[in-house]
């Protein structure tokens, strides 16, 4: 499903060029439950914004779903995060002057889906993560569990290859976070491709396979034992 | 590009700013609304001093005669000009370009004595010998009656064409002057017709002390024999009247044993150089308020430009967010765009209703209170200028919007999962 090899990154500070990815080699297969560990600075971040669609490489080729995300045009970009994406973001990242059923219907608000099509089929999304009775609140009246389950909801409604979350857990207590947790784990169970990034353990040892990453490169890999 | 979605969110961003939103919109609402304030009155005013010329016919000319000052063809200079009818006909068949050709005669003033009579009842006024072409010069609205003919001319018929003023001082008001007679220097004359002038205030007022009778009749009952008191003539459409005016100079010059080069032997003016003057001194005006009303409107228009930069600063995670949803440039930029669109469009539609009701209201009460005048009548703007200032407006909307959109739809999707 993601196929990187050798993925180069480097950022301009000054006049000194700051290498973020040295040389990226990683396979994910289709159903699998991955997660990303690596100290602030170690290149996470730029790793999955690179996989997200949402920043360009320096080298190396990347292949989303048998697609090569390469030189892409802004609207080549938005379709392919539209089509094979979707993103769970620490802070929500929620619309806060749009009511649940209008943060989750968005996503099919850009593939162009009536509005009436994309209220019922949010309607099912909320019901799945078990927010039905919250489809008309504003994200500021929902607690964080609450709100992260809205945008998991969010990143599922569209159908996507994969999901991409970034740290989402870290604003959460530990009991939302297991219960976030499940609900990723119900998901990848139905089949979806999941990628999480993360620095907390526990979270990451809930998922079948953890990639540490160290000053831009793979450090160790471990194939975890869902517990 | 406009649905339903997007109308919620300019709707959500208003509501989210009012204070801000009303501020940027009244920017553009007081530019729009001085540029119709300006406007209507820079039309006041050119409709108050138009009403005035519009009694005369624009291409008219006057010509009368001076006292020689050059001596020619053995006549001493200081001699005084008289025209005569032979006159009338060798102008007719010598000038080319000449339209209306009316010689007139005078009698009287708004100044003088009493002269003209009615059983006990008197008044001082003009009274005119003239041609029926005259009509064509001095364009009147006649309120009874009828103005002077060909008949009344080659007939030598004594009746006479009065002014509403004059009826008002020889008549009561419920007697019907027409078929009735008045007396001039003693003669009696029946009178024809009642005309009201088309200018307001003393003007028109002077206008209607004046008593018209027929040219022919004017000469012989008050023993004018064949003088000519003076010419008013039009020219020909397309023809110059200073040049007619050259033309016809030259032609009494050489009839009347004038130096060709002798400027001052007769004397004349015409409308055409005044109307031009006029003219330009409107243009002056109307280009100046353009230029301000413009200046105003452009100065709310930045107003909203800027307020649409803040916008998109503030909103740079919302965007970002999109982004990483599968928004695409274009649809981020339309979003921006239609936002300050609806913003300026909405603003200046209020300026320009009120602008119009404020103008109207003048109007109706100027008309209510009479108070139209040769400087300021009926000010109003043109509803063509209206709809164009309409349109300005949203082309200025779309462009106040366009580098905030850009900048918009240039932000990074990355921005949407930077944790501040």
């Amino acid at each position: 499903m993601i196929e990187l090899k050798e993925i180069r990154k480097s950022y301009d500070v000054g006049k000194q060029k700051l290498e973020v990815l040295k040389s990226i080699d990683l396979h994910i297969e289709a159903g699998e439950l991955v997660s990303i560990m690596g100290s602030s600075g170690s290149g996470k971040s730029t790793l999955l914004n690179i996989i997200g669609i949402l920043d360009e490489y320096d080298s190396g080729d990347y292949t989303l779903n048998d697609t090569l995300i390469k030189n892409l045009s802004e609207r080549k970009a938005a379709f392919y995060r539209n089509r094979f994406l979707g993103f769970v973001f620490q802070s929500f990242n929620l619309l806060s002057f749009k009511n649940a059923l209008e943060n989750v219907a968005l996503p099919l608000y850009y593939q162009k889906v009536r509005r009436k099509k994309r209220n019922i089929k949010a309607m099912e999304y909320l019901d799945m993560v078990g927010l039905k009775e919250w489809a008309e609140h504003m994200p500021g009246e929902l607690s964080g569990g609450q709100k992260q389950r809205i945008a998991i909801a969010r990143a599922l409604i569209a159908d996507p290859k994969v999901i991409l979350a970034d740290e989402p857990t870290g604003a959460l207590d530990s009991q939302t976070s297991f219960e976030v947790m499940e609900i990723f784990k119900e998901v990848n169970d139905a089949g979806k491709t999941i990628l999480i990034v993360t620095h907390e353990d526990d979270i990451a040892h809930k998922t079948d396979r953890i990639i540490k990453l160290r000053d831009g490169i793979i450090v160790d890999e471990e194939i975890a034992i869902a517990s | 590009m406009f649905d339903y979605d997007k109308w919620q969110e300019i709707w959500a961003t208003i509501k989210k700013n009012k204070l801000r939103t009303a501020l940027t919109m009244f920017g553009v609402f007081w530019g729009i609304f001085m540029l119709m304030v300006l406007l209507g009155s820079g039309n006041g005013l050119e409709t108050g001093v138009r009403i005035g010329f519009e009694s005369w016919a624009t291409n008219a000319g006057f010509m009368w005669g001076n006292k020689t000052t050059m001596a020619y063809e053995g006549f001493k200079p200081g001699r005084y000009l008289r025209f005569y009818n032979e006159d009338i006909i060798a102008l007719r068949e010598n000038v080319k370009g000449l339209d209306k050709l009316a010689p007139r005669n005078s009698l009287g003033s708004w100044r003088g004595g009493n002269n003209v009579f009615r059983g006990n009842k008197s008044g001082p006024f003009n009274v005119y010998g003239d041609y029926p072409d005259f009509q064509h010069i001095q364009i009147v609205n006649m309120v009874k009656g009828r103005h002077l003919n060909d008949y009344d001319l080659k007939e030598k018929r004594k009746v006479a064409v009065l002014g509403q003023e004059v009826v008002n001082v020889l008549f009561k008001s419920d007697e019907d002057p027409i078929g009735d007679y008045i007396k001039i220097n003693g003669i009696y004359f029946k009178v024809i017709g009642v005309f009201k002038s088309l200018r307001t205030d003393e003007m028109a007022t002077r206008d209607m002390q004046t008593v018209y009778i027929p040219f022919s009749t004017f000469q012989q009952a008050f023993n004018y024999g064949n003088r000519v008191g003076w010419f008013s003539f039009t020219a020909q459409e397309g023809i110059p009247v200073s040049l007619v005016e050259k033309n016809m100079k030259d032609v009494l010059k050489k009839r009347h044993h004038v130096d060709p080069e002798d400027h001052a032997a007769i004397g004349s003016n015409n409308l055409e150089e005044e109307f031009g003057r006029i003219n330009g001194l409107f243009f002056g005006i109307s280009l100046f308020n353009w230029i301000v009303g413009i200046g105003t409107l452009f100065a709310g228009v930045i107003g909203v430009s800027n307020i649409m930069l803040i916008i998109v600063k503030e909103r740079t995670k919302e965007i970002g967010i999109r982004k990483s949803m599968g928004a695409t440039p274009l649809s981020i930029i339309s979003l921006i765009l239609q936002e300050s669109i609806v913003l300026t469009a909405f603003a200046g539609y209020i300026g320009l209703v009120l602008g119009t009701f404020l103008l109207e209201g003048i109007n109706y009460a100027m008309e209510k209170f009479d108070l139209n005048s040769d400087m300021f009548a009926h000010p109003g703007v043109d509803f063509r200028i209206a709809l164009t200032a309409f349109g300005i407006l949203i082309i200025c909307g779309a462009f106040a919007g366009l580098i905030p959109a850009r900048k918009a739809a240039s932000i990074s999707p990355i921005e949407a999962i930077r944790v501040e």
